[in-house]
């Protein structure tokens, strides 16, 4: 096992620190849209999934979508939030991309309310509300450069407009870009357990947006600012420590954070002003009157807690027990997050030793149909390392052809002529090793650690290649430091 | 009372092969060419589809197949009612050139039990409005005197029926839109309890305020109408969760031992003229005469009904109507920005009452205003049906006049106060969610139609139509048909 949590260099200067909440809009992963029977799908040819209640044409009505809604509340369940009744509203702004120009949303009484969300590292964020709304359509802006200002004209693509979405609200508990990441990933991998959303930062089906503010610490809570525009994690990790930098800048000059929503551009690693508070939308919230109030029962909710799938967190938290480390250790993380924490329960469960099933695990399991692999030939394979059949070196290759043939870790051994050397059998070519090159053993013998630590090198590279690489490494240097009276 | 065959007589007519549906419809058409110049009563006669409509319902017969409880009866339909591929404009002209791809559930149901539709009716612009004045294609003028508004805002479809041009019309209600043109026209008009009837297809003005039904002139004809059009529909999630009501075999039933109150606050409404009071103590004592035990009632909360829903009113209309920006349909005015079009289309598309009411309620929703103005017209609201539910306590139904005068001149409202007062004894209902009838109960001072209100409590239409039903006889009775 290896400690990941290597300390990052802070971004701020010292003294100050970042205070992140993140919103966070996620497809639901529906058949149909939110309040038609419109296909709920990505890619297809412009206003082809349309209907007069996705298009807003006068006289249709919104019926709700009783998939979207046991999905949100499966989402509240999973982030631990009260999950309520609630009242649609509909939110007025005059955009094009928005057929009836007003979103129905839900404002005061969200479906989801008062989450958290464990971290991997630990940090627990308060999730404020995960609310159920409609997406927009779709601008195309053609001529000049794509870009709105100098455009001849746009064109709408309804497709997307009526698509379900939840946005879900964090506290203001993250204090790193790295912390952010974090949520956003963890989040993620929710989403996808769960089945509620494909999550794909990059068509756009997760979007997230950043509220950064900064104080010093100890201070109350800064004025925020919030990044758009973030298509990837990286983005929003560099954006977020932009924008703090920018922030701290500021007050440092003794100049004032205006309070605004900015527009990350990743080219140019920099956010600008995209519109100021003082010319937001008064959105004139009222309840939805086509939409009656949603009243989960006690039997809705008995049906989705039994439905939902073991959490992430949950998950970390069975391994790390069985493992006998930390939730938080990296490679428990690693494990969970690459879907393979059910392999290593399986290895430990059939003897397999827990620290090198993690390590194995951790450092040679990224690869493609690791998660097919026998928990019992991998039981199997730490067992001979551990009792000395097969050095950590051999037992890495074994491993991939294990991987790949799906053939036992005994036989492949055997096939490969991998018997590890015995210990007298290691101290014989280890004395050959010494007597050939008496200076460099002289040198490592008497010398100070720096010259020592070159030598252990050259005299392992030396017991390998004697040993046709059978040795095992930690063994050997054991053996050889034990020689020198060390 | 039109001296026209009644929707009754017409289906059992059709449907036994007596009367062939395109002779009756020609008949309609005929009345139409006749009198349509001066009255103005529809936006659209869609003549040619109506004959070939009623060709195929004669085919149906002929062919052995019952065309449904409707065959071969000509209807108007207020002109905010979708109907595929014909134009449906709401008396705008933002909606300029748009045929919905669509047809109202409503129209869909009017369809499957044969009825032929003739045309759409006019309306205030949005259905915002007490006269027909305020619509951007002119004004239809009363067919009982021509200097007279019809009421609104459905005064198309009531002027319709009440000329002849058909036996029955759909319209929309509000705040009394079905209602207080009934009583202007001298025709039956019922607003049903809110989400008996789908408003999927409805253009809507005020979502939680808004239900079709039916005008005719006749009380049997209106309850058949509204049988057809009732009952749940999956489209609109207002909808109730009911079968269709069942009334016209409620009708004979009288009103013995039926409890009814009169409310205080409608019949001594500010402004209420002395013969529109007549009359409505005319139908209290008819109605004791056939046995029901009337009695005074106060509903405290209604006055307050004008005020609460000039706030709720405008702000959901704020809101429906936004859609009306130049980007989808309807009118587009070009301009240099997609916002500089959308506000020249709005601008040059919406007539003088629709934008102020839009600005009304944008400002009711406003942010630091919402709870002094459509949060306490919301508190209102509840404090209505509260006291709406303690009178229910004692009484079977409730009685008042439908408006405070008979049908005005035109011009006679400008001011906007003045106007939006004529809907004082309706809009309780629309606000309560609950039905309310216009009969038609004898003529004023000035000879024009006087209507008494039934009001009655959700789901009530049975009771309400049985009360109608002997209002209706009773006048007949006294002989005194205007």
């Amino acid at each position: 096992m290896t400690d990941t949590a290597t300390a990052a260099p802070s971004v701020l200067p010292d003294g100050w620190e970042m205070v992140i909440g993140l919103e966070v809009h996620c497809e639901l992963h529906t058949a149909t849209k939110l309040f038609c029977a419109c296909p709920n799908r990505f890619g297809d040819e412009p206003n082809a999934n349309t209907c007069p209640t996705c298009l807003g044409l006068p006289g249709s009505l919104p019926v709700l979508n009783a998939q979207a809604v046991e999905l949100a509340m499966r989402l509240g369940r999973a982030l631990h939030c009260e999950v309520k009744p609630s009242v649609f509203a509909r939110k007025n702004y005059f955009y094009p991309d928005q057929p009836k120009d007003y979103q129905i949303s839900q404002y005061d009484l969200p479906t989801n309310e008062h989450g958290y969300l464990d971290l991997p590292s630990g940090l627990r964020v308060g999730i404020t509300r995960a609310h159920i709304e409609e997406d927009t359509g779709k601008l195309n802006h053609v001529g000049g450069g794509g870009r709105i200002h100098d455009a001849a004209h746009s064109l709408v693509d309804y497709n997307r407009a009526g698509v379900p979405l939840v946005e879900i609200v964090s506290e203001p508990d993250m204090r790193t870009s790295e912390q952010a990441k974090e949520y956003a990933a963890e989040l993620r991998a929710i989403l996808l357990a769960t089945g509620v959303s494909d999550a794909k930062m990059e068509e756009g089906s997760m979007r997230v947006d950043a509220n950064v503010s900064v104080r010093r610490i100890g201070e109350p809570f800064g004025t925020r600012c919030e990044i758009k525009n973030l298509n990837s994690l990286r983005s929003l990790g560099r954006a977020i420590d932009y924008e703090a930098r920018r922030q701290v800048q500021l007050l440092e000059a003794g100049e004032r954070v205006v309070q605004e929503t900015r527009h990350w551009d990743e080219a140019s690693g920099r956010t600008g002003t995209l519109r100021s508070k003082e010319d937001a939308d008064d959105y004139r919230y009222f309840p939805e009157p086509d939409l009656v109030p949603l009243e989960p029962t006690a039997e809705d909710l008995a049906r989705i807690d039994a439905a939902l799938p073991k959490l992430p967190a949950d998950r970390r938290a069975e391994l790390a027990a069985a493992a006998g480390v930390e939730p938080t250790d990296g490679a428990v993380v690693i494990a969970v997050q690459r879907d393979l924490d059910g392999l290593a329960l399986a290895a430990i469960a059939a003897g397999g030793d827990p620290a090198r099933v993690l390590t194995h695990v951790e450092h040679n399991l990224a690869v493609e149909g690791a998660e097919s692999l026998s928990p019992e030939h991998l039981a199997a394979l730490v067992t001979m390392e551990v009792g000395g059949e097969l050095t950590a070196t051999q037992a890495k290759t074994v491993l991939a052809e294990m991987v790949a043939t799906g053939a036992d870790p005994a036989s492949i051994a055997k096939a490969k002529g991998f018997e590890a050397l015995d210990t007298s059998a290691l101290e014989a070519i280890i004395d050959e090793v010494i007597a050939a090159n008496p200076e460099e053993w002289e040198t490592f013998r008497t010398g100070d650690d720096k010259a020592r630590g070159k030598l252990t090198g050259f005299f392992m590279g030396q017991v390998m290649k004697a040993s046709k690489g059978q040795a095992d490494g930690k063994t050997a240097t054991a053996i050889l430091r034990a020689k020198a009276g060390l | 009372m039109t001296g026209h065959p009644t929707a009754v007589e017409i289906a059992a007519a059709v449907r036994r092969g007596e009367r062939s549906a395109r002779s009756v419809v020609e008949e309609h058409l005929a009345a139409i060419e006749a009198r349509e110049g001066e009255v103005h009563a529809f936006n659209l006669v869609t003549a040619e589809a109506a004959l070939a409509r009623a060709d195929e319902i004669d085919a149906q017969v002929a062919a052995g197949q019952d065309p449904g409880p409707l065959a071969g009866v000509p209807v108007a339909l207020k002109d905010n009612l979708c109907t595929r591929g014909v134009p449906t404009t709401c008396s705008s002209r933002i909606l300029e050139g748009w045929e919905p791809p669509y047809d109202a559930t409503v129209v869909e149901r009017l369809t499957a039990a044969g009825a032929v539709s003739v045309g759409k009716t006019n309306l205030d612009e949005f259905a915002m409005g007490s006269s027909t004045e305020n619509s951007a294609f002119g004004p239809t003028r009363n067919p009982r005197d021509l200097a007279r508004v019809p009421g609104g805002s459905s005064g198309g479809s009531a002027a319709a029926v009440a000329a002849g041009f058909a036996p029955l019309a759909l319209g929309s209600d509000t705040g009394g839109s079905i209602r207080q043109p009934a009583a202007f026209c001298g025709i039956v008009g019922a607003k049903p309890t809110y989400g008996a009837v789908s408003r999927y297809g409805l253009v809507a003005f005020a979502s939680s305020l808004d239900q079709i039904g039916p005008f005719a002139a006749t009380v049997a004809d209106a309850a058949l109408l509204l049988e057809v059009i009732s009952g749940h529909d999956e489209r609109d999630s207002t909808s109730l969760p009911e079968p269709p009501l069942a009334l016209t075999d409620r009708l004979d039933q009288g009103v013995e031992g039926l409890r009814v109150g009169v409310v205080k606050e409608l019949l001594d409404a500010e402004g209420m003229a002395p013969d529109v009071q007549a009359r409505t103590r005319a139908a209290v004592a008819a109605l004791e005469a056939a046995g029901a035990k009337v009695d005074e009632v106060s509903v405290p909360a209604v006055v307050y009904g004008l005020s609460a829903y000039y706030l709720i009113a405008p702000a959901e209309a704020s809101s429906n109507l936004a859609r009306y920006d130049g980007v989808r349909y309807g009118l587009r005015v070009d301009a240099p920005t997609t916002g500089e079009m959308m506000d020249a289309t709005r601008t040059a598309g919406f007539g003088a009452e629709v934008k102020r009411r839009i600005m009304l309620g944008t400002y009711a929703l406003s942010a630091g205003y919402y709870d002094a103005f459509y949060g306490k017209a919301q508190k209102v609201r509840s404090l209505i049906i509260r006291d709406f539910a303690a009178a229910y306590e004692r009484f079977d139904v409730l009685l008042s006049p439908t408006a405070p005068s008979t049908a005005f001149p035109f011009g006679a409202k400008a001011d906007p106060l003045s106007m939006y007062l004529n809907d004082v004894c309706t809009i309780p209902s629309n606000l309560a969610g609950h039905p309310a009838i216009s009969v038609p109960y004898g003529a004023g001072d000035d000879g024009l139609p006087i209507g008494v209100q039934i009001l009655a409590p959700a789901l009530g239409e049975p009771t309400m139509f049985q009360v109608a039903a002997v209002l209706e006889a009773s006048l007949a009775a006294e002989g005194g048909a205007s």
